[in-house]
């Protein structure tokens, strides 16, 4: 199988308000992508919906092959925002819940990761710091040995050096496992970290997404003197534009080179094209004109 | 899964399931001593039982316990069940294991209900075998401070109508909390509806429950219980009488005077009273009162009878099965909403 998750003109209405709307998405198994997006842009709805925590309002989504909220929850492991556990329970009865609720749980995975975090077995979650309950919650989902796992902002509560271990941990994991992963974040630099594929979602759309490496290297920023940005050669798409008086700075994607000299071609950082992506907030009817970006393989 | 229900359940199982032990294990103590002085002196039980201050508690505390188990179960087992999960958030938690929704809220569901209806159950076997001499010597007629099982302050602590009302409220508990999503909340508005419905019952349910006995009476002196009247001392008019028709284990449920042609008064006629005692305190009128036996006579020739409506003493049992068939119906309701609802979106 080359797709874990999938969606077609997905959308999600809460009342009157889309949290999410018209999500087309393809993401290839084995990536670790990052979700990227300002607070309530969507992204936790994104989530909930692949993993049928939610049920969409249009559109579809499909996980490993299947509708998500499926007979496929066992093999997609969730990670809730803020890392829920059982306050009253301890490290080993969620250890027990987790063998008693997932007939592929793993034993041998989840023993070996609460010894080496060093968590006490008999401590009750509640008195866990954050970054141990996140290693818990973790753990839990790990240890159902899925296909895909999800993390829905796992380190936005924690400190820097416990947000780097998790992450660490994770990526150990993914490697050891082979699993796919989609986690959101707000900070670029988390994804920087550890993902191979973004998604930029602002305002309940997708802006952009596909592999970080073929991101940055159809990116670029561009300045010169100042020009109309709809004089630029059809192939060039213009993500955001700055202008002065006299200089116009674009950051433009296009997968052929920049031949006009009269610009000053320079390379985006992540974050750069993250934020270019993330300006474009009232997008919706240039949107229309042009196809959903999707960078092509 | 059921591991986990037991896991988190076990806490409140225990505080309630020890109050039920503790007083099944009393009862069951001092039910014999009861039943045998009983079977001693049947004819003056009750005059005895006036003088034993421990059975008398022990009586109270039976009714008071079978009364609080349905709104304590149900605000305390029923509305954290799932409040406390969408509380907390570990709903996320739990519903992204590989169990779906449905097989968890029915594992918790069934569980917790099965250990509330037990539990009642226990209570109103002990309850109900422990008053039964009490309940046999009201039933008998002899006069004392108990009621008989069916009227409304006894019946809902008797029998199987527990049982119906533990039902009702573990899944109203269990449904308020899912619509509400705050334990708290959910524990208050539980226990509120729970006595509410207590309360209302008796008035609104339970007479549609059973067609009731119709008899009719003329009024005299012996049979009559008590008067109803209005007005200034001087002038009294009186607005209903009410009879006894020697059948003490019935639960009357209404009492009228009709005139000659069978229509239903409102008040009895003027004349009638001059035959009203004076209110307490002051003293009598200057005109000599007729004596009630003249004034019930003149009643009677009138053609007015009392018209009474009342539920037999035999018929406890069929009222008890009914009422108890529709309060676990409405919990099945209840939990199907329940079911319903879980399915949608919650996040």
């Amino acid at each position: 199988m080359n797709t874990v998750l999938q969606a077609q003109g997905l959308g999600k209405k809460y009342g009157r308000r889309w949290a999410l709307s018209d999500c087309t998405l393809d993401v290839p198994a084995g990536r670790v992508v990052g979700l990227v997006g300002p607070n309530g842009a969507g992204k936790s709805t994104l989530l909930h919906l692949a993993v049928g925590m939610l049920t969409p309002t249009s559109g579809s989504i499909t996980v490993l092959g299947e509708a998500a909220g499926t007979s496929q929850r066992a093999k997609v492991g969730f990670v809730a925002q803020d890392t829920p556990t059982y306050n009253r329970m301890s490290v080993a009865d969620h250890l027990r819940l987790g063998a008693r609720l997932n007939p592929g749980w793993d034993e041998s995975i989840a023993t070996k990761r609460i010894e080496r975090l060093g968590l006490d077995l008999k401590q009750r979650a509640g008195r866990l710091s954050g970054g141990q309950r996140a290693q818990l919650a973790l753990t839990l989902g790990i240890s159902k040995r899925p296909e895909l796992l999800v993390l829905d902002e796992p380190v936005a509560a924690l400190d820097p050096l416990a947000r780097r271990e998790f992450l660490q941990d994770l990526m150990e994991a993914v490697a050891e496992q082979e699993l796919s992963v989609v986690l959101s974040s707000h900070l670029v630099s988390d994804v920087e970290r550890s993902c191979d594929f973004l998604i930029v979602l602002v305002d309940s759309r997708v802006q952009v997404s596909g592999e970080i490496e073929t991101l940055l290297a159809t990116h670029y920023r561009i300045s010169g003197p100042r020009r109309d940005e709809k004089s630029l050669p059809s192939a060039q798409h213009v993500i955001s534009a700055s202008h002065t008086d006299r200089q116009s700075t674009l950051v433009i994607r296009t997968e052929q080179p920049i031949l006009d000299p009269a610009w000053t071609v320079s390379r985006l950082s992540l974050e750069d094209l993250v934020l270019a992506y993330m300006g474009r907030t009232s997008a919706p009817e240039q949107n229309n004109h042009r196809p959903v970006l999707e960078v092509q393989r | 899964m059921i591991w986990l229900t037991w896991r988190q359940f076990r806490l409140q199982a225990v505080v309630v399931l020890t109050a039920v032990l503790l007083i099944g294990f009393v009862l069951l103590l001092t039910g014999p001593g009861l039943l045998h002085s009983y079977q001693v002196n049947k004819s003056s039980f009750l005059d005895q039982l006036e003088f034993q201050q421990w059975n008398k508690r022990l009586y109270i505390v039976g009714l008071v316990a079978l009364y609080a188990a349905p709104p304590v179960i149900g605000a305390f087992w029923g509305a954290p069940l799932i409040a406390r999960e969408l509380e907390a958030g570990t709903h996320r938690l739990v519903w992204t294991q590989s169990i779906s929704r449905r097989k968890w809220l029915l594992t918790k569901l069934g569980l917790t209900g099965a250990a509330a209806v037990v539990a009642t159950g226990l209570l109103s076997l002990a309850v109900s075998r422990w008053s039964d001499p009490v309940d046999d010597a009201v039933a008998a007629g002899q006069s004392g401070s108990f009621v008989p099982r069916l009227w409304p302050s006894v019946f809902a602590a008797r029998g199987i109508v527990p049982i119906g009302y533990t039902a009702f409220a573990f899944a109203l508990g269990v449904a308020i909390g899912l619509l509400v999503r705050r334990s708290l909340v959910g524990v208050a508005i539980t226990l509120a509806v729970v006595i509410a419905v207590q309360i209302f019952t008796p008035m609104v349910l339970r007479p549609h429950l059973i067609t009731p006995a119709k008899a009719s009476a003329v009024v005299t002196t012996e049979n009559m219980r008590g008067l109803q009247i209005q007005g200034s001392p001087t002038s009294p008019l009186v607005k209903g009488l009410e009879v006894e028709l020697g059948r003490p284990g019935d639960w009357k449920l209404s009492d009228q005077t009709v005139n000659a042609a069978g229509k239903v008064q409102k008040s009895l006629p003027a004349w009638f009273g001059a035959c009203a005692p004076p209110p307490p305190g002051a003293e009598d009128s200057k005109e000599p009162r007729q004596s009630l036996d003249a004034c019930f006579q003149r009643l009677a020739s009138e053609g007015y009878r009392q018209q009474i409506s009342y539920v037999p003493a035999n018929r406890f049992w069929d009222l008890q099965w009914r009422e108890t068939g529709v309060f676990v119906a409405l919990a099945f309701l209840l939990a199907g909403f329940s079911f319903w609802r879980i399915r949608r979106d919650l996040t």
